[in-house]
């Protein structure tokens, strides 16, 4: 099969000389010999698996409403064991820093006595908690559960793209692209000695055990979602079902004495982790928004009490603004001492006079964001957009620059994806998810996202971006 | 168990039980409709049948008028916005199931969402010679997740909610389909032994799977008499009554807990009825008062389980009633 190079940024297969990397050897010499229309023949294969297990999702906005599948590409992505080791390095120092950071600014704001960070900058921020000061969580970790975005520009350059801190989702891709690859090429995992990811789920359920209220020996546990109209609702099912704990919904749960329980046949029986795929501010319409019918009455005060332990936490979306992102890299400093492993993309805040000029004058170059946008939604990618698009932006910059913030262009890796004229170049992402219990531990792996579309640097799936298995090679 | 688990788990089951017994349902009076009947205004007679067995007359009548055999087909088969029609209950099945994904299987998922997905594929509408493949189909799919279900789940609670929701539904079934078709059928009671009669009280066994059963226990000429009492006491006959109450019976007694006295009581009331009938007495009482009363019984039965299982009592906890105050 004739695989298409790619000029002009980090190719994970080939090196600048389109010679195949050590690692990717055996894989490129596999599909060389592959009969013509069979890797196409399996890529229809795994449409239909994703297909029949229902692993969809809801796109927003769409009238139809319909469930799509995450397009897969069965192309897998590969990570040399030293490659990983520095990564995991990286993630599990970030991730300490932050929740860190959390535990900080929700009690005693050292980092803001100590004029690293301005109290405008936390005690400001919309997503800043006040009903959380003084709260005191178990393991004084607020964000079990963090996905961190990562973009490789050259060889050992990766750079920290955002924290998502609040209810990262994706896992469940991680573990079905694992499967799926497995039931289509055994043949490639004789080749390969692949890291192992299936265990994440029983690595959740220890961190969420772990998170129990302290005098609970055996917690009971649930998954909280919004319900099956939920985008990532295949997600929240097939994690509740992996760790073997009930799927609830807001209707559900009560709350009586600041404890919560749930309804069964055999009568009400309490909760004392909550895995919750809900956002803060329909946790609970007494304490948050008032119209939400998600929720729970009273589970805030329950939480606040210590009576039941929230995955993630209450007020974790302070640290994963992207405003916020910016200090990241003290707060490793400040926190432990040390020199952080992975990079912050070099960012303009709009909020400061001299980047909104810098800015503004070089929006066709730039990636543009909003402060507290997700999901690839509203975002500015100066590059591939057209005059009229960048002056829309440029009014929607200059009513609240304090809402943006921008990044130059990066030249995102790209890696071989079977697309319609064979296997291409494709720009990459990783979401690995970083887990902190007691301990804090993650699985050699994550989710990586490809932006189909050829040149394209927006990887979200509600974009049309698609998903591939990643590898992490023993050594 | 979660009672919301529970609710999704029972329907899910009565949903597909009751798009297999539809399936059966059209599949006779398609059966019936191609066999001599000597009854006036033999077709609108004949498809009010399958409309009054499910309930929907009523409806039908007022988007399409009088009973006729394509439409009638159409829409207790593939109109969804009959919310009894096959397509419904499908539908609705697969969206129980959706929201309980984690309390079954995943076998019995893909057994749901695949006959979901394939129905979907089909044309909104179809050809006369094509439904009864359609209806064989909807009746396999039936069975492969039964027999999914039993060769993959747990034996534990969860599995009885779902043969409760089973074999609540097919009792009611047998119940309609024995009550309905039987008035069509007595008129030609004097015929006895006559062809017409002979494939006519067939087609009705064969409605429930009963045709061979018959010939094996009775070993005789179709007599309405055994019919009746195969459909109802015999506990041998998979379908009949007595054999669906001994499972909702026993289903009860593996659902542990405080709640459901009431319902237990109800469902061993029932059964005894069923256990220790006689036929010449459900026909002395009225073969048709007999029935409305099981159904009535079965009814209220359902809403026992719905109260002491399935729904969420409306809880307001303390402290919400004190932020209202």
């Amino acid at each position: 099969m004739n695989i298409q190079k790619s000029p002009g940024f980090y190719n994970e297969m080939h090196d600048t000389k389109g010679v195949v990397r050590e690692i990717y050897q055996s894989y490129a010499a596999w599909l060389d010999a592959l009969p013509e229309g069979k890797l196409e023949r399996k890529s229809a294969e795994a449409e239909l698996l994703f297909r029949r297990l229902g692993i969809t999702f809801a796109v927003y906005g769409q009238a139809d409403g319909g469930e799509r599948l995450i397009p897969f590409d069965i192309v897998p992505r590969i990570f040399g064991a030293d490659e990983w080791r520095r990564l995991e390095q990286g993630l599990k120092q970030r991730v300490r820093a932050l929740n860190a950071f959390m535990n900080d600014i929700y009690h005693d704001q050292e980092i803001i006595k100590a004029g690293i960070i301005s109290a405008h900058q936390v005690l400001d921020n919309a997503m800043y908690r006040p009903e959380m000061r003084g709260v005191n969580l178990p393991n004084q970790v607020y964000a079990q559960i963090a996905g961190i975005d990562l973009v490789r520009v050259a060889q050992n350059d990766f750079y920290v793209l955002e924290d998502n801190l609040r209810t990262p989702s994706g896992v469940s891709y991680m573990l079905e692209n694992r499967k799926t690859m497995m039931r289509l090429f055994p043949e490639l995992f004789a080749m390969y000695a692949v890291e192992p990811v299936e265990h994440y789920p029983q690595m959740l359920l220890d961190t969420l055990r772990e998170s129990a209220p302290y005098y609970i020996d055996d917690p009971v546990i649930v998954v909280l979602t919004p319900g099956a109209y939920n985008s990532a609702y295949f997600e929240h099912a097939f994690l509740a079902s992996q760790m073997g704990v009930e799927l609830v919904e807001g209707q559900d749960l009560f709350v009586d004495q600041n404890r919560v329980y749930m309804h069964t046949t055999e009568g009400p029986q309490q909760v004392h982790v909550i895995y919750r795929r809900v956002d803060d501010d329909f946790l609970d319409p007494l304490a948050f928004r008032p119209d939400s019918m998600l929720g729970v009455p009273g589970l805030f005060e329950a939480y606040r009490s210590g009576n039941v332990a929230l995955a993630n936490g209450v007020g974790t979306g302070v640290a994963d603004d992207k405003s916020t992102y910016l200090f990241v890299p003290d707060m490793i400093h400040f926190y432990l001492g040390e020199k952080p492993i992975l990079s912050n993309v070099p960012t303009w805040r709009l909020s400061e006079a001299d980047d909104l000029e810098y800015v503004l004058e070089h929006l066709s170059e730039l990636v543009v964001k909003e402060v507290q946008g997700s999901g690839g939604y509203g975002m500015l990618v100066g590059p591939t957009s057209t005059k009229e698009e960048i002056e829309a932006y440029r009014q929607r910059i200059l009513s609240g620059p304090e809402q943006f913030i921008a990044q130059p262009t990066l030249a995102l890796s790209a890696c071989p994806t079977l697309v319609e004229s064979g296997v291409a170049p494709r720009h990459v992402d990783l979401r690995p998810f970083v887990l902190s219990g007691k301990d804090i531990r993650l699985v050699p792996g994550g989710l990586t996202r490809v932006a189909l579309k050829e040149g394209s640097l927006v990887v979200n799936s509600s974009q049309g971006g698609g998903t591939k298995d990643t590898w992490v090679l023993e050594e | 168990m979660l009672s919301r688990t529970a609710e999704n788990l029972f329907w899910m089951a009565r949903h597909i039980e009751r798009a297999e017994n539809t399936a059966r349902i059209l599949d006779v009076a398609h059966r019936s409709s191609l066999l001599p009947l000597d009854i006036e205004g033999t077709e609108a007679y004949l498809w009010y049948a399958p409309l009054n067995i499910t309930g929907c007359a009523a409806a039908y009548e007022e988007k399409f008028g009088l009973a006729r055999a394509d439409a009638v087909t159409h829409y207790m088969a593939l109109e969804p916005e009959n919310p009894s029609s096959i397509h419904s209950c499908l539908r609705l099945a697969r969206e129980n199931a959706r929201s309980v994904r984690g309390a079954i299987t995943s076998e019995m998922w893909e057994v749901i969402n695949s006959t979901w997905l394939e129905i979907n594929r089909l044309s909104r509408t179809m050809s006369d010679e094509r439904y009864p493949d359609f209806f064989e189909w909807v009746k396999e799919r039936s069975h492969l997740f039964r027999g999914v279900t039993v060769g993959t789940i747990l034996k534990d609670i969860a599995l009885s909610f779902i043969r409760l929701g089973t074999f609540l539904e097919r009792a009611d079934n047998t119940a309609r389909i024995l009550d309905v078709k039987y008035h069509i059928l007595l008129p030609s009671v004097a015929d006895v032994g006559g062809a017409a009669d002979y494939y006519q009280w067939g087609s009705l066994l064969k409605s429930v799977s009963a045709f061979e059963a018959y010939k094996k226990i009775y070993r005789d000429v179709i007599s309405p008499l055994r019919v009746a009492e195969l459909f109802i006491l015999r506990d041998d006959m998979p379908r009949s009554l007595h054999a669906c109450m001994n499972e909702v019976e026993t289903a009860l007694t593996h659902i542990n807990g405080m709640s459901g006295r009431e319902a237990r009581r109800l469902a061993g009331e029932i059964h005894a009825d069923l256990h220790f009938g006689r036929i010449e007495n459900v026909f002395a009482r009225g073969l048709h008062e007999y029935l409305t009363e099981f159904l009535e019984s079965t009814d209220l039965l359902g809403r026992e389980i719905r109260d002491a299982y399935l729904s969420r009592r409306d809880y307001l906890p303390a402290a919400a009633m004190r932020q209202v105050a």
